[in-house]
């Protein structure tokens, strides 16, 4: 058995009233204080950090082709299995292959952010937006024009790309 | 034309007893508001607000969902008590506004109207008999729900009650020796003389005769009407809730307004024993006509009222619970043994003060 030694009350402890009233003191302050914590959130959207991992979206070049040389290197990366993708050659001398299918299921995504690290080009990116919630299960498989969309969810200048072809960044 | 005459007579009475019933029960449903943004407001959040303007219109979705709430009686209940047991506890706290009185005498008509529904002698003691009956409806709640903690909740509340009941009313027999009287209206209207104090007026309020009394009846309210830090019957974070336990919907939406209602008739109780209740202190060198005046008063009385409710809601938000035997504890050697000291001082300081003026 453990003997635990009450701390000594000082007589004022003791009367107990004052060290109420000290109590009433504290709560009284906050209240008058007001500075709720609370974030009200459908009206005032919360401002999340700049480096927020949220919804994906696929950066586009400049003619509105996206970034994606389809290297897989994203798939591979991706520890919840969430992408899938299908490459194909697009005949255009700039670009040397593509995906034609890409997609990913964000009901699966962790959030980890492991593809944009993963990606040699710069193509994926994780946006801020956070805001996905839906009532159809259709609604979180991202294709890619859905994912070029959510180019939207960024900033007007950051949204397409300075460079054209695979070389150009291949080589940053 | 005797029809005329009694209607003359019971339409001030029915008006009076309406409008305290329509103030006492909204008063009671917004104070659920008010106890959620005051505590909102001392934690730093910000509280209801969904509901209309600063979620004024909230009481009224409180309701509306108690309302429709399935009404359930367990199997084993006793049924008859189980549905009295709500309205045992409500009625008694709503009969003790009969006596508290409000505001000074109106001249409406030519008739002095006194803003008190019933002007009865034993005032005081009525109102104590009132409060000692929602005992019952605690323990029949936690007997006739049929479960051993509903049980045991009634127990410890019907303990905690019996106690503090003790100690609610010695507490006050100090100041009734010095009113000398347990009309409630006749307390007030003593407590609007005054002090002379140099060129300073002092009016005579039950607080400045009586400070160890005005505490004790203070600390006695408190666990009396089953707020914290004496919410034993409740205990909601810590114990299965207390004798309501197997209530639901409208049942329980009546033990709640038990609580606050007698929150409600414990500040007004407080108001006209310590603070003298409608008076308005150096209100009469302002020569106002007596409409005026009572109308000023009742207003007076409705300020002084909510401050103590608002001393309810800001103890509860700041003070722990108290555990049982602490509880037990301070009632039966801490504001018993002072309670009785104050009564013999007040006695002996009433017999000198008898000898010597």
């Amino acid at each position: 058995m453990i003997g635990i030694k009450k701390p000594e009350q000082t007589l004022m402890q003791k009367i107990y009233l004052p060290e109420i009233l000290r109590g009433l003191a504290i709560t009284i302050r906050h209240m008058l204080r007001q500075k709720p914590v609370t974030c009200e959130y459908p009206e005032k959207p919360h401002v999340v950090p700049p480096n927020f991992r949220g919804l994906h979206r696929l950066i586009q070049r400049p003619g509105g082709r996206e970034r994606c040389v389809a290297c897989e290197l994203c798939l591979t990366a991706c520890p919840a299995n969430c992408i899938s993708m299908v490459a194909a050659d697009p005949n255009d001398p700039n670009v040397e292959k593509y995906p034609l299918r890409y997609e990913i299921d964000v009901l699966r995504c962790i959030y980890c952010g492991f593809c944009e690290e993963a990606c040699p080009c710069d193509a994926i990116e994780l946006t801020p937006h956070y805001e996905m919630a839906s009532s159809r299960r259709e609604d979180f498989i991202f294709t890619k024009d859905r994912l070029l969309d959510n180019n939207r969810y960024v900033p007007e200048g950051e949204r397409v790309s300075k460079v054209r072809t695979n070389e150009t960044y291949l080589r940053i | 034309m005797i029809v005329p005459s009694l209607l003359l007579e019971l339409a001030p009475v029915l008006v009076k007893i309406f409008g305290a019933f329509f103030v006492v029960l909204t008063l009671t449903a917004y104070l659920t508001l008010a106890e959620r943004k005051f505590s909102a407001f001392i934690q730093d959040r910000i509280g209801p607000n969904r509901v209309g303007p600063f979620g004024l219109l909230q009481p009224l979705a409180d309701g509306i969902k108690f309302i429709f709430k399935e009404d359930i009686i367990p199997t084993q209940a006793h049924k008859l008590y189980y549905i009295l047991a709500p309205a045992l506890l409500l009625v008694p706290a709503l009969m003790g506004y009969a006596v508290i009185p409000f505001g000074d005498y109106v001249e409406v008509a030519g008739r002095l109207i006194p803003l008190q529904i019933a002007d009865v002698d034993i005032g005081i003691l009525y109102v104590l008999a009132i409060a000692g009956l929602s005992v019952y409806g605690l323990f029949m709640a936690g007997w006739a729900s049929n479960n051993k903690y509903s049980l045991l909740g009634g127990l410890r509340s019907s303990a905690q009650m019996v106690s503090y009941e003790l100690t609610l009313g010695l507490s006050i027999v100090g100041a009734l020796l010095v009113y000398g009287t347990t009309n409630l209206r006749d307390i007030v209207v003593q407590q609007t003389a005054y002090w002379q104090v140099g060129s300073i007026l002092i009016p005579k309020w039950g607080v400045f005769l009586q400070p160890l009394g005005f505490l004790l009846f203070l600390v006695s309210a408190f666990a009396e009407s089953n707020r914290l830090p004496f919410d034993l019957p409740e205990a909601e974070n810590e114990l299965v809730g207390g004798y309501h336990t197997e209530y639901g919907s409208m049942k329980f939406a009546m033990f709640f307004m038990g609580e606050y209602t007698g929150m409600i008739t414990m500040s007004a109780l407080l108001t006209t024993f310590f603070f003298g209740g409608w008076h308005v202190p150096w209100l009469e060198a302002a020569g106002l006509s007596r409409n005026v005046a009572a109308i000023l008063g009742v207003g007076a009385f409705c300020a002084k009222t909510g401050c103590f409710l608002f001393l309810y809601i800001w103890v509860r938000w700041t003070l722990p619970r108290f555990r049982y035997d602490q509880l037990m504890k301070l009632s039966w050697k801490g504001v018993f043994p002072l309670a009785l000291a104050n009564v013999f001082l007040t006695g002996v300081c009433l017999y000198l003060y008898s000898r010597l003026m």
